[in-house]
Order: C-alpha cells, then structure tokens, then sequence
C-alpha cells in the first residue's frame, strides 16, 4: 500500500482537510488577505476547544451513556476562581492555576459521586451538576470584575513568528494525551471499558477507579481552560464556557472518535478544533448573518459527523 | 429408518474468501429431505463459514446454490426462509433487550394484529415444552437475564416454531456447546424425532460421540473442502478423528491416583454458596483441579463470579488467597474486545507485566502474543489482525491464553469450552494439567462430563447449592446425573 494510501486510511486526516478545505475558502474570498492572520487567530482559539475536548474524549471513549455536560459551568466557575485567587497579582499566578485545576477536580469528582453513589445516568447527572456549578459561580463571583494579572494575560496572548505559544504547549499536551491512551495502563483500561464493560471488570480492569479519574481528569482539564480563557479574554464571565457544551462534543466525533465507546483519537480533535473555528472565520468573512451562520454551522456539523462517522458505525 | 428423499438443497463449488484466507475452497454438498448431516471439522475448517452461506447471512463469491430443483441467483436470508430453512447459529441471535415472545414475533411477521404478544408466547411455549420438557423458561423473560444456555434453549426451540413458511431444513451450529448432559439428550431426541417426519437436518458439533449417534450421513471439512462424506455407519470416532487430521483423539488415561496429599496443601479457596444451609463448602487448594459440575445454570457461575469478585473484596463465606483470572464461556459478552487485535486482546489482563517504565511496550505485547500463539496454536496469520477475524474457537483460546498468561494463581473457567474442538481440547487439558503441576489451582465449571475426568475434585450443584462432593476415584457419569437431580434436603 502507498504512504498516500496508508494516510488515507487515518480516520483523523479527514477533519484536517476539512480545515484546510474552509481556510482555502476563505482566502480565495478574500483574494489572499489575511491568510495568516487567520492561521493565527484559529490555533489561539482552537487551543481551548482542544483542551476540553480531550478531556471530553476520554469520557465519551468510556462507552454508552458516557457524556460530560458539566463543562461549561465548570469552565465558568474555575474562571472565577483562578481570577480571584490570582487577584491582579503576577506573582499568584501558579496558585490560580492550580485553584482553577482544583476547582475543576471537585466538579469531576462530584459528577462521578452522583453517577455512582446515586446511580444517575452519566448525561443527567453532569447536567444537573452544571446547574449546581452555575448557582455556585453566580453567587462566588457575583460582582467580580478582577482583570487577569498583566504578565498571565500576556502569556496567553504570546506569539512566536505568528505561532501562538499556547498552541504549541497545547499540540504537546494533545502528544501526551495520546501516548496516555495507547501506552499507558490507565489508558487501555478506559479503552477496554468502552468496548465492553463486563467483560473489562471480568479481565481485571478496576472499573469503578478508571471511571472516576476519567470523570475528574475531564473536570481538571475544563477547570485548567476556565483559567486560560479568564487570561485570554481578560476577565472571568459566567457565560465564559457556554460555547464549549457542543463544541467539546463536536470536535470528538469530527475527529474520529467513537460515540460508541472503546476508540478514540487525539489528533483528530485539532483537526476538528480548527476546522470549526475557521469555518466560522469563512462565514465571518462572507459576512453572513448570525442567524445563518449559526444555521450552517449546525448543518455541515450534521454533514461531516454523517459523512465521516457513518460507514464506520455502521456494522 | 425414514424414506430418504429428493434433494433439497445443494451447493456447488461454494468459494468465500475473508482477504487471503480460503475460509471455503470449493465446497460441494447435497442434502436429501428427511436425513441429518452431520458435519465436523476443526475450529476454522470453514463448518460455520459454509452453514453462513446455506442460511443466506454469507454471499459465496463462487459457486451455486439450488433448493427444491431451482438454482437460486438472488439467494439471501429471507428467501431462505420462505424456502423453508433454518439456522440455529453458534453466536446466539436474540435480541437480548426483548422477551422470548418478542423474539419470536420478529422470527414470523405473519403473527400480527391485536393479541400478537399471546399468540407469539403461545406459540414459543408449546414448542418448549415439545423440545425442552420442564424447561422453566417463561415467555416473558428478557432474553438477557437468561443463562447462556437457557438462551439457547430459545434459540433452538425458535427455529423449529412454524407459522406461515414451511419447514425444510434446520441447520444446527453446536446447539448443544451450552447445554449440559440433560437438556442436550432432550435436543437431540427430539432432532431426531423431526427427521423422522420429514425435515431434514445440518447438524455442527465438536461432540463426535452427538454426531455419531444422530446422523444419517457425515461431512468431514479441513481447510476449507470437503475431505469426506459418507453413510454414518461407516466412521467411527477414531476414522473421524484422522479424517479430520487431528491428533489421535482417544483421552490418554489420566492420571488416576487421587492426591494423597491434598490436606497438606496451601489453601487457595474457601467459598460457601449464598443458597447453601448445610456446612458444605468449595476447597481449592494449590495445585489442585476443582471441577463444578450439575446441570447448567444452577449455580455454578454465579460461584465463579462471587470468587472472581472476592479476591478484590471482602466478601462473607468466601477466601481467596492471591492473584484471580477468569476464562469467560459466553466469550462475546463476557470476554472478547470486539475492536482490538488478537494480541491487545490477550494482554489486556496483564498490562503490568508489559510495561517498559511507565509505557507499555509493544515488543513486549507482540512477545507475549508471539509465545500464547505457538503454545496455544492460535490460527492466524498475524497476531494484530482483529479479533473477530478468528473462528470461535480460536477466539476462546484467545481468552485461555489471556488467562494462563497472567500472573493469576487462581483460574476460574466458566465453561470455557464452548465451541472448541476436538484437539484443541485435548491441547488445553494438557495445558492445564501440566499448569496445575506448576503450582496454579483450577475451579473449571463445565457442561461436558467427560471434561470432569480432568479433575482432582468434583462439587455437583443443585438449585444453587452444593449436593455432592467427589474424589476422583469416586467420580462415575451416573453419580453425576444422579446428584444433579436429587432434591438436596
């Protein structure tokens, strides 16, 4: 088989072209302006996209049912958190990391306490939660208006030659995420879940541990975006996180991954992270309505996740 | 004898081809109304691959197809049913979220209309109670709470239900691998009183004696083609055996001498079934091949699963000292990861082992799969092909070799030889022999009473409890049978 051939088959090389595909037309519109600039501004906002949509990924990776609806608000309140703690203060910026990532930790541990100890469905559990997490946010960080520290906003917004250094942090983090699920113990555990939970726990695998960290790993992770976003945006906002309940779930199932459960594939979440952000430039530049744009975004999400999940899923 | 007729069916120079491999290299054979074939063959001869083709699941990519007379050029599964055939497949077809009513409604669209629901469960049940007397299936059971082989039981008794479609032919894919000694000789009775009255018979089995005993003719298959095919009554189990080019099957004698030291042991497991009232109690002790014997379902795998369970949990009335491993017998729900290769199947119980620092090494999984393929003799040309690419029974040595291959010193078989033939048995049984001598301790639940003989120690179960409690020497098919039916007190 050729090496074209062999690429072909990568269920992830279809969400890059697609990317490639709206960027294309996007500078033909423009005549060619603007063609970097827009690079740019897609890997700065993909990289949040990317981030929770790994940790969605691993969630959806643990089989039927398994969802994490949760995000938004978790995102929303780890936002406030990280700014509060940071306070404005260059010097608290690590300690409003790890605030923001523990913020994150507790929502993911509390979803699995609700799946488990109260045995509610994964996608009703984490949806109430968010309404928990919500009410939480409003009332912490009610009249909050703390700006990020100067030097944290700078970070997020730092670029190198027009790359933006969170990007390249973030395609390292999307290398480690992958090696943690094809190398890794714990990785093929929540591999083997997904495929068939009875006979996981039949074979050893200690179902009920995998399940929790995949639940908290996926509440660290939008808990470590609230904080970024919070930087990037400059300022933290309950309504920070609401784009990210259907884009987490979009970039998984664009990228290639399972909805089934038991596969999964981390390169095709950047991919599709920036196959959505430039096709919303593309309908910026055409200078649709939002009405409209919102209405073809849903219809090509509808197409892609047909045309490429379809085949797949199908026996 | 019944008259034997016209030719019902017939396949000519029937090819399929699953990439390089021939699962069917030119396979001719007729089947005459009133008779039962019998068909046997080693784990990927190409048995079920050619019953796929006859049952229109399975498109051959050569050859012909004529039933009744008409060579078939649109040949698919629902004309195999409104020409009157039948098959009853190895993995189970059942839709496990429905009843067995609705199960068989799905089987006739014929029954419709208000009060469909009464006349399926009618239907289901008369035919039950004809093949299975005393069967204590309802017909409004959800087909997943049922045992393994309580579904088979289903199965069978579905394919022979007649509504508006004649019945022709009935193809049998090792309808007995999940029943026990019982119910297997009710299907087998009853197979042979259909014959009798006309309709005719594919019967697959890994059990020569079943075979045998019930056929008016016998198919041997190897590689793909038909080697031979013959009157019944001119093979016998040994000409079957070397017809089929496998080792010579007659059981070397065990072993016959009874641990004498077996109170001096180390014990391994201690367990008392939930339902037991008496003091009886399962003992494993090191090195020792414990069997669970009784007719199926009662009880002894829920045993194995409380055993499986206590070793990570305390749990009352059970111990288990060290490290457990299960080999699952309904291997598609209970074993197999349907999207991963041969060898992640294989290593998935021992990623421990595998590691190379914190990542696991693929040198070390290709090893570790290298090593089970050659010892266990897994067929395939590549371990990291898909696991659904093996035949069954080379699926379940699959799931042996991921249990012996781990660091487990207690095994636990749920009837793992469903589907696995001849010499493949023969094979394993060694294999677990000499596991046994190396220190590892067995609890081996199976339905097959000569697999009993492998045993140091047999417990007989009952309504789930523990009726009887044998030493090898003690150990005959009658006091088997016999305690299986007594009413413990």
């Amino acid at each position: 088989m050729t090496r074209l051939g062999r690429l072909l088959e990568k269920p992830w090389i279809w969400s890059f072209a697609g990317a490639l595909l709206v960027w294309l037309a996007a500078i033909a519109f423009t005549r060619g302006y603007g063609a970097g600039g827009m690079v740019t501004a897609a890997l700065s906002l993909a990289v949040f996209t990317v981030i929770v949509g790994i940790g969605q990924m691993f969630v959806i990776t643990l089989g039927p049912g398994n969802v994490d609806l949760s995000l938004p608000a978790s995102i929303g309140l780890a936002s406030a958190v990280a700014m509060k703690v940071m306070g404005g203060n260059d010097a608290m910026v690590v300690v409003g990391l790890l605030a923001a990532l523990g913020s994150g930790f507790l929502v993911g541990s509390f979803n699995y306490f609700l799946i488990r100890a109260l045995r509610i469905p994964p996608i009703i559990a984490t949806l109430s939660a968010s309404f928990i997490i919500q009410s939480v946010d409003i009332s912490y960080g009610r009249g909050l208006q703390i700006k990020p520290p100067p030097g944290f906003a700078d970070f997020t917004n730092l670029q190198v030659l027009g790359i933006p250094v969170l990007a390249i942090l973030t395609v390292l983090f999307a290398l480690g995420a992958a090696v943690l699920l094809q190398r890794t113990i714990y990785g093929r555990q929540v591999l083997a879940i997904g495929q068939n939970i009875r006979a996981a726990g039949l074979a050893g695998v200690p179902v009920g541990r995998v399940r929790y960290l995949t639940y908290a790993l996926c509440g660290t992770l939008g808990g470590l975006t609230g904080a970024l976003l919070a930087g990037y945006f400059r300022g933290a906002n309950v309504d920070i996180g609401n784009e990210y309940l259907l884009t987490s779930i979009a970039v998984v199932v664009i990228g290639g991954t399972s909805v089934a459960g038991g596969k999964a594939n981390v390169p095709g979440i950047w991919g599709a992270a920036l196959f959505l952000v430039l096709l919303l430039t593309m309908l910026n530049t055409f200078g649709v309505s939002a009405g409209v744009r919102l209405l073809l975004t849903g219809l090509i999400i509808v197409g892609v996740i047909t045309a490429a999940g379809g085949p797949k899923s199908a026996r | 004898m019944p008259e034997i007729g016209n030719t019902i069916v017939k396949l000519d120079g029937v090819e399929r081809h699953f990439g390089a491999v021939r699962a069917l290299d030119g396979v001719t054979i007729a089947v005459k109304a009133g008779e039962c074939v019998g068909l046997v063959g080693h784990n990927g001869a190409g048995k079920s691959t050619l019953m796929h083709v006859l049952a229109g699941t399975g498109t051959p990519d050569q050859g012909t197809i004529t039933v009744g007379g008409e060579p078939q050029t649109a040949y698919s599964v629902s004309r195999a049913q409104t020409l009157g055939i039948r098959c009853v497949f190895q993995e189970l077809s059942l839709c496990p979220n429905l009843t067995v009513a609705e199960n068989t409604r799905i089987y006739h669209p014929s029954i419709r209309g208000i009060g469909w629901r009464r006349r399926a469960s009618d239907l289901i049940s008369a035919k039950l109670d004809e093949v299975f007397p005393g069967h204590g299936i309802s017909a409004s059971d959800i087909v997943q709470d049922l045992a393994i082989g309580k579904r088979q039981m289903v199965e069978v008794a579905r394919a022979f239900t007649v509504t508006d479609a004649p019945l022709r032919l009935v193809i049998l894919d090792e309808p007995t691998s999940s029943l026990d000694a019982h119910t297997s000789s009710q299907l087998l009775s009853f197979v042979r009183r259909t014959v009798a009255s006309g309709i005719s018979c594919v019967f697959i089995s890994h059990l020569l004696g079943e075979i045998l005993g019930n056929s008016d003719r016998i198919i041997v298959m190897r590689d793909g083609k038909v080697v031979t095919a013959g009157a019944a009554s001119t093979f016998n189990r040994n000409r079957l055996v070397t017809e089929m080019g496998g080792i010579e099957a007659e059981p070397a004698a065990v072993a016959a001498a009874a641990m004498a030291d077996r109170e001096s042991r180390k014990l391994r497991v201690r367990a008392r079934p939930v339902r037991q009232s008496d003091g009886r109690e399962l003992i494993a002790r090191e090195g020792e091949i414990v069997g669970l014997a009784g007719l199926a379902a009662h009880g002894q795998t829920d045993l194995l699963l409380a055993v499986f369970r206590a070793a990570t949990q305390r749990a009352a009335n059970i111990e288990v000292s060290g490290p457990v491993a299960l080999v699952a017998g309904d291997r598609q729900t209970d074993g197999i990861f349907a999207q991963w290769s041969i060898s992640e199947n294989i290593g998935i119980r021992s990623l421990a082992r595998l590691r190379k620092g914190l990542l696991i090494s693929p040198a070390r999984e290709d090893e570790m799969a290298a090593r089970w393929r050659d010892k266990i003799g897994i067929r395939t040309p590549d371990m990291h092909n898909n696991i659904l690419s093996l035949s069954g029974g080379n699926q379940q040595k699959a799931l042996f070799a991921r249990a012996l291959g781990s660091d487990a010193g207690i095994v636990l078989m749920d009837d793992p030889m469903r589907g696995v033939d001849v010499g493949t048995k023969l094979e394993v049984y060694e294999l677990i022999r000499d596991e046994a001598r190396g220190g590892r301790t067995f609890l081996w639940y199976t339905t097959e009473t000569d697999e009993l003989k492998n045993c140091d120690h047999v417990y007989v179960f009952h309504n789930g409890r523990i009726v009887a409690d044998l030493r090898r020497d003690e150990l005959t098919e009658e006091k088997v049978i016999q305690s299986s039916f007594a009413e413990s007190a």
